[in-house]
């Protein structure tokens, strides 16, 4: 049942925080909290990818321009051209048409947010469908470069186009109503809701996250990660769970796209960027990689301090810095902080006697243990288990 | 028909003919015990069988049908199990999950069901815990069921990959070198179990250095050297095999070979 | 599409693709020496560039260059020793993050130290309106000190790793870590010079195609794309292949605007990254990879 504390937390902050930051005259903090809660949605996704499944993705950034630019440029598309035809009708009797008036007295017809909403999270499904595919299959270094290229491609494809607004972006973005009387827009009025709605989304991201990891499949996830050979030979498809933890972050993190687009109204090519994706990455190294309460603290923390300027000029070498620095501490700070869990417990655990950075550490080449030293092991222990077994 | 057919399986690496031309048969019901000194292929027959190697030549057919070359899962799937010579656990898993994926495929629940906790998953979910229950209390240790494995004992991680092989209702269990770093008490313990697991069915494939534990529990020995099958037989024929002593004691005149 | 067009298109992709190889050939070497990419490559070249910009005014061109490189060289060495060598035991992942990191921290470094202007190096000989004329194209005569520079850097590199002891040393590391050590050769210390000559390659290429290209803080990143794009291409390690491929990359990058809008032609090199990476990871020459090409 613990495992569902992150997701139960960010639910009853959604609704308390508001009250209390009004209360508290720091209703401004909404807003970059609401911006850090889809931030975190995307770190979040890749905490499974590489957390539990072991795989690095260097262009997270890229799935979620994906989703934000799709949802941008769909929702904006003027219809009003092919209102009679049979798919418009189709689709207005479906409620998936917008409609109304504009700013400047004509009407307009697009599609309604949610369709652009599904349809954009669709595209960047199939795009990590069909990108992970092939690129899955490569190792550490390949592995980091395709990703880390796939985002670049997909910074300069917006960035680049016209259509899609070149380096200036897509702006104008329509509200998105979510319930009747609920819509996930910008502005003063709206802001408390808005922060409710992106943190109750951010908790649904947290409860999907930990039935998952408590599932069969999450079992297979975390097999994978300590021993892909181990987990072959027990029949887990290793190449088709990498490729849907693969997706499943392209698609957290197009869902935090569109809703983040909406939210702010405009989408820019910055979205993409590589740093941003660096920022993705160092936020779930910061917390702890497999660790989901970690990544969720880091992601809301990191990412509202830099949306505050706390870093101020220094932005993007703070997230440098903390790369090296996690990775610096990595495992060997790690397994202090076990070192010290296990020395203060009040059962001494038997973990002195085996060797177990055998298990910790999956290393490539493990060597197998010497059976001279292991009987002596085993041995030493029978003899203080009273030979039970 | 066999269950478990090896006809002229060959491997190299580099030069080096690792397994060359190996034939055998392996029964439901009978432990059949694969030995020779060391580097002469056994590990690498292993592999070749459960698919994490692929032949350069030959056949495995298991259970009627051809799964030469097949990818490891789908091996595993059909029923064969294995456990490794290092043991392969996640170590910061509990035992009672280690042994949990071994039932991954004997069951169904995909990503989407289990991200949604659907109820028709937690039907799946018992019964593999349940399953799992019962090959950790065959293997006598329910005591640390709920302990991550990293910091069990070596023996107990021992049980732990057994247990995990169990789990699966494999038809054919391959065990590479069960033994290794037990104890005289706990390798009795080990021949006991691997008579019972026999006796429920299971034909068992064991790859040993230990001499007595072989000789004790073997319903046939396979002697390979140097990749290439030179004996076959039961436990006392293979002892008494002239080809088999001179690989492990040497000819008269002394020129001698790898122990065991 | 006329001769004297064609020319020009030619030499842009000469020029491009000599820093491009120059970036490769400092992946390879670390990649020999560690079996790790080094991220941080591009910002190595970049860092050249922007050191001789900054020193030129005020002391002859050579001396700006030679300080730029040794510098550079110095970072390099520094990086290794105080970052990356604590961060080896954990695993090539890691290693590759920690050089991302570093990159950003180099990167920010210098926006920090020099600002976001482009800065400029001055030309070796003539200046910017200076120009050769061949088959009716007109380019700078600093193309020539490029493709020297380069053709210096491949033969000396080729000499190095084949006839000094430091050369030796290091190729044997390579092939065998442990057997090296056990040999007296210290692996910690090949690293160093590993790291020491990849930056010093990758800052004199920064150096001498400044001129025509400009420098800028945030050069280095898609260096680092396109130098390890180029390495891949050639094989991962094979520094002769790095050349080839280099000039390969530069070309294709160059004519891709016959075809392709100029906004898209970045998007040409990442898409034969990916296609590298996806249908030969291997590389272009990769399968010759044990013979004696892989020197360094």
């Amino acid at each position: 049942m613990k495992r569902f504390i992150p997701a139960i937390s960010v639910l009853a902050l959604a609704f308390m925080l508001p009250p209390l930051l009004t209360a508290l005259k720091s209703a401004h903090y909404m807003t970059q909290l609401t911006m850090s809660a889809y931030y975190a949605l995307a770190s979040l996704g890749l905490c499974a990818l590489m957390g539990y499944a072991g795989q690095i993705n260097m262009g997270q950034a890229g799935f979620f321009a994906i989703g934000g630019y799709a949802s941008a440029f769909i929702s904006k598309l003027e219809l009003s051209a092919t209102a009679g035809s049979g798919p418009a009708k189709a689709l207005d009797a479906l409620g998936l048409l917008s409609k109304g008036l504009d700013s400047y007295g004509n009407s307009y017809l697009s599609p309604s947010p949610w369709l652009s909403c599904i349809a954009a999270v669709l595209l960047a499904v199939g795009v990590s469908a069909l990108i992970g595919t092939p690129v899955l299959r490569l190792r550490g270094h390949y592995l980091a470069m395709a990703t880390l290229a796939f985002g670049i491609v997909i910074e300069k494809v917006v960035r680049g186009t016209t259509a899609l607004g070149g380096a200036d972006g897509l702006s104008s973005v329509p509200a998105f109503a979510v319930l009747p009387g609920l819509e996930i827009t910008g502005g003063r009025a709206a802001r408390a809701a808005n922060f409710t709605v992106s943190w109750v989304v951010l908790a649904a991201g947290l409860l999907l996250l930990a039935n998952l990891v408590a599932s069969r499949s999450g079992r297979a996830l975390r097999a994978l990660h300590d021993g892909e050979e181990a987990a072959d030979a027990m029949g887990v498809d290793t190449a088709r769970v990498k490729l849907k933890v693969f997706i499943l972050g392209a698609a957290f993190a197009a869902v935090a796209g569109v809703l983040l687009t909406h939210y702010n109204g405009s989408i820019g090519p910055g979205e993409a960027n590589f740093m941003k994706s660096v920022r993705y990455v160092a936020i779930v190294a910061v917390g702890g990689m497999a660790n989901i309460a970690g990544t969720l603290i880091a992601a809301l923390l990191l990412n509202f301090l830099s949306l505050r300027g706390v870093f101020g000029s220094l932005d993007d070498a703070v997230f440098g810095l903390i790369l090296i620095t996690v990775m610096l501490i990595g495992p060997s700070g790690r397994a202090a902080v076990s070192r010290l869990r296990a020395a203060l417990s009040p059962k001494a655990a038997p973990s002195a006697a085996a060797p177990s950075p055998r298990s910790a550490a999956p290393s490539p080449r493990a060597a197998a243990p010497s059976p001279g030293a292991a009987a002596g092991v085993a041995a030493r222990d029978a003899a203080r288990k009273g030979g039970a077994s | 028909m066999s269950l478990l057919e090896v006809r002229g399986l060959s491997r190299s690496f580099g030069g080096l003919k690792a397994v060359d031309g190996v034939s055998f048969e392996a029964e439901a019901n009978r432990i059949t015990a694969v030995i020779g000194p060391n580097g002469a292929g056994k590990t690498t027959l292993f592999n070749l069988i459960a698919g994490s190697l692929k032949p350069d030549s030959g056949k495995v057919a298991f259970d009627g049908a051809d799964i030469t070359g097949l990818k490891p899962f789908l091996v595993a799937r059909r029923g064969i199990s294995r456990t490794f010579q290092a043991v392969k656990l996640s170590g910061g898993m509990t035992v009672l999950e280690n042994v949990m994926i071994g039932r991954h495929g004997r069951s169904r629940s995909g990503f989407l069901s289990g991200m949604l906790g659907a109820p028709w998953t937690w039907a799946e979910e018992r019964s593999i815990k349940a399953e799992a229950m019962k090959a950790i209390e065959l293997l006598g240790i329910s005591a640390c069921a709920r302990e991550k494995t990293g910091g069990l004992p070596f023996g107990i991680q021992r049980s732990v990959e057994l247990a995990r092989a169990l789990a699966s209702e494999p038809k054919l269990l391959l065990l590479d070198e069960p033994a290794s770093g037990l104890n005289n008490r706990e390798t009795r313990e080990l021949a006991e179990l691997i008579r019972r697991i026999r006796d429920t069915g299971i034909a068992v494939l064991v790859v040993e250095h230990d001499m007595s534990l072989v000789m004790d529990i073997s319903d046939e020995v396979v002697v390979l050297d140097f990749g290439k099958k030179i004996a076959r037989g039961t436990p006392r024929e293979v002892q008494r095999d002239e080809a088999v002593i001179e690989i492990y004691l040497g000819r008269e005149d002394g020129a001698g070979a790898s122990d065991a | 599409m006329d001769a004297s067009l064609f020319i020009q298109y030619f030499i842009s992709g000469l020029t491009y693709g000599s820093i491009y190889a120059a970036v490769a050939i400092g992946f390879n070497i670390i990649y020999n020496a560690t079996g790790i990419i080094n991220f941080a490559q591009g910002e190595f070249a970049m860092l050249g560039g922007m050191i001789a910009s900054v020193l030129a005014p005020s002391m002859p061109l050579v001396l700006a260059i030679a300080i730029a490189v040794m510098a550079t060289a110095a970072v390099g060495v520094a990086v290794e020793r105080l970052v990356l060598r604590r961060i080896a035991r954990f695993g090539v992942l890691k290693m590759i993050i920690a050089t991302v990191g570093l990159s950003i921290v180099l990167r920010e470094a210098a926006l920090l130290l020099w600002g976001e202007s482009v800065r400029t190096v001055p030309f070796f000989t003539g200046n910017e309106v200076s120009s050769v004329t061949m088959l009716g194209a007109h380019f700078s005569p600093q193309v020539f000190w490029i493709v020297l520079s380069i053709g210096l850097v491949t033969a000396g590199l080729t000499l190095f790793f084949k006839l000094t002891m430091t050369g030796k040393a290091m190729r044997a590391c390579s092939a065998n870590r442990e057997g090296a050590s056990l040999c007296g050769i210290s692996p910690g210390a090949m690293v160093a010079v590993a790291f020491g000559m990849s930056a010093a390659i990758g800052a004199l290429g920064g150096c001498v195609v400044a001129p025509l290209t400009q420098t800028h803080y945030a050069l280095g990143s898609s260096l680092a794309i396109k130098g390890f794009t180029v390495a891949a291409f050639g094989g991962l390690g094979n520094s002769l292949a790095a050349v080839a491929a280099g000039m390969l990359l530069g070309m294709l990058e160059s004519f891709s605007i016959v075809v392709v809008p100029e906004a898209y032609k970045d998007v040409v090199t990442i898409a034969v990254l990916l296609a590298v990476l996806v249908a030969k990871p291997t590389g272009l020459f990769g399968s010759r990879a044990a013979g004696a090409l892989k020197a360094y």
